[in-house]
């Protein structure tokens, strides 16, 4: 008798990476769309038919919650699900809560693409989803926590791999985020008002958001980054002592940079100032977290050349080091004050998005997908190939576009004439922008060809395989 | 400015209580062996378990007994 066919053996529990993974390319198609709509209406305003619910302005939120939340929180939900099990070598703690998390936050999902367009929102970037479904989040989010800090507590392995580390901040720091930034009055079912009011607001809100960026869209993925590419490549990450320091120096060092979002507003300069300082300080964890990653395949670089899932993840680690070295050097104050309002900072977002967080989700998605369905590989190796050279040049046209007009705008906005009058309006910046408008919609089509390659690989995998059950290895005493 | 007053004193709380939980996993044992447990993940596939944890050798991909259907 073995394992996987005896009705009480030890199996990993799959089912909701199975789902989260699968719901992830959905979403990630969607998301993306969306993108390359409201980017085509950038282009051409008319686009937006006169249709109040497709407008820019409440489509952009669509876009942003549908990329981060949906897609971006389905591969983290998937990928923490599948690291914690095989690496504490232990079933799921709470199945039925990890069901729960999946089924809450697709009805959060799909409020919000209801709510959005109908312009229901709190206002707050990137937080806003109005009070009810920010209540719905913080429970989702408890029960997120509870079934990953459970799994942790009943591991069977004394270690806890440092990705467990990176996904257990990433849970910790939203929760704590989350409920702090969405403190509101509610005065109707669809309408609140922050508790924070003015500077005091802004201050939170980008103490939120700068951490959102940090704990959502960094630390979860290079929880990721630390578990996929070892066994991808197979081989140990570079040093297992740089990522320890990597995971404590990056935690301890983000929290504070924040302010660098509010050079020269009414927030005191000082405050601004530790922001600048910290977020240059973040430049050495975070390069020596890519460098370790990249590192791993230090010898055995050729496997670079014939293997589509290595480029994804070791490419996504090249853009992760051109974006935390940009985020510092556009902290600076007087490049800020260049940056800031332009389109560079949408390059910059961008640059980590795409190339960062996309790449590697894409990547952990391609190892994940079939794995989870019975098979070694995806359907197609030649398609995922293909996915990632459309997708890289769509991303470098997208954020070289965006890094030209954005220091244009700057350099047209801030031109001055001997008697102290401006050189331009902005209605002539907005002009000049036109063509880079054009190649970022370019890049965007091309981004989301790519994403279109994948949904059907991945409807290929999953209907040429079926989903099994994994038992779970037997720990040595001394491994 | 008075949020900095709550902002601040909630990261110096959370810096202490990231101090708290770093110096656990230096005293029970966390970062002992660190090479053999950057290779262990690696490994993790190699022997499988039964309910009862006696110890046998993995299956290889064809040799399995059918596996569940789901």
């Amino acid at each position: 008798m073995t394992s996987n066919s005896s009705p009480g053996a030890a199996v990993y529990y799959d089912t909701p990476v199975r789902l989260f993974s699968l719901v992830a390319v959905v979403y990630g198609i969607v998301g993306m769309l969306v993108g390359v709509i409201i980017a085509a209406q950038l282009t051409w305003p008319e686009l937006n038919l006169g249709i109040p619910w497709l407008s820019y302005g409440r489509l952009r939120p669509l876009h942003t919650n549908a990329v981060i939340f949906a897609f971006g929180g389905c591969v983290l939900f998937a990928t923490a699900y599948h690291v914690v099990q095989r690496t504490c070598q232990t079933r799921l703690f709470a199945p039925g809560l990890a069901m729960f998390t999946f089924l809450g936050w697709n009805l959060i999902i799909v409020l919000a693409v209801v709510t959005l367009p109908l312009g229901i929102t709190s206002g707050k970037e990137y937080a806003e989803l109005e009070w009810p479904i920010d209540i719905l989040i913080a429970v989702v989010w408890v029960a997120f926590a509870v079934v990953f800090f459970g799994t942790i507590g009943t591991r069977k392995v004394r270690h806890i791999y440092v990705a467990n580390w990176f996904f257990g901040a990433f849970i910790i720091a939203v929760a704590l985020l989350h409920i702090v930034n969405s403190a509101a009055m509610p005065v109707s079912l669809t309408k609140s008002y922050s508790a924070y009011a003015g500077v005091q607001d802004a201050m939170i809100q980008w103490w939120y958001g700068h951490n959102a960026v940090g704990f959502f869209l960094t630390a979860g993925f290079l929880g990721m980054m630390y578990y996929y590419i070892p066994k991808q490549a197979g081989r140990p990450v570079y040093s297992y002592r740089l990522s320890i320091v990597h995971f404590w120096a990056l935690i301890f060092t983000y929290m504070w940079a924040g302010p660098h979002h509010l050079h020269y507003t009414a927030l005191p300069d000082w405050a601004q100032s530790i922001g600048m300082l910290f977020s240059l300080v973040l430049l050495a964890p975070s390069w020596g977290g890519m460098i370790n990653g990249i590192m791993t395949l230090s010898g055995a670089w050729h496997k670079l050349r014939d293997d589509p899932i290595l480029k994804f993840l070791i490419v996504s680690l090249s853009f992760y080091g051109m974006s935390t070295f940009e985020g510092p050097m556009m902290s600076i104050k007087t490049v800020n004050a260049l940056s800031h309002y332009t389109d560079w900072t949408v390059g910059h977002v961008h640059s980590g998005a795409l190339g960062w967080v996309g790449l590697i989700s894409m990547g952990c998605l391609y190892y994940l997908i079939p794995r989870m369905f019975g098979r070694k590989e995806m359907y197609s190796t030649k398609a995922i190939e293909l996915h990632f050279w459309i997708a890289t040049i769509g991303i470098v046209l997208y954020i070289a576009a965006m890094w030209i007009a954005g220091v244009m705008q700057g350099l047209m906005w801030r031109a001055i004439n001997p008697d102290g009058t401006l050189v331009y309006t902005f209605v002539e910046s907005v002009k000049a922008t036109f063509p880079f408008y054009v190649i970022r919609l370019l890049g965007g089509l091309l981004y989301l060809a790519g994403m279109l390659i994948m949904g059907w690989n991945t409807f290929m995998t999953v209907k040429n395989g079926k989903a099994e059950e994994a038992p779970i290895p037997l720990v040595a005493a001394h491994a | 400015m008075d949020i900095l007053y709550v902002l601040i004193p909630l990261s110096a709380l959370l810096v202490l209580a990231i101090l708290a939980v770093f110096g656990w996993a230096v005293y029970h044992g966390q970062f002992e062996d660190l090479e053999g447990e950057a290779e262990r993940i690696l490994e993790a596939d190699g022997v499988f378990v039964d309910g009862d944890q006696a110890v046998r050798q993995a299956p290889d991909e064809e040799s399995r007994s059918p596996p569940f259907r789901t």
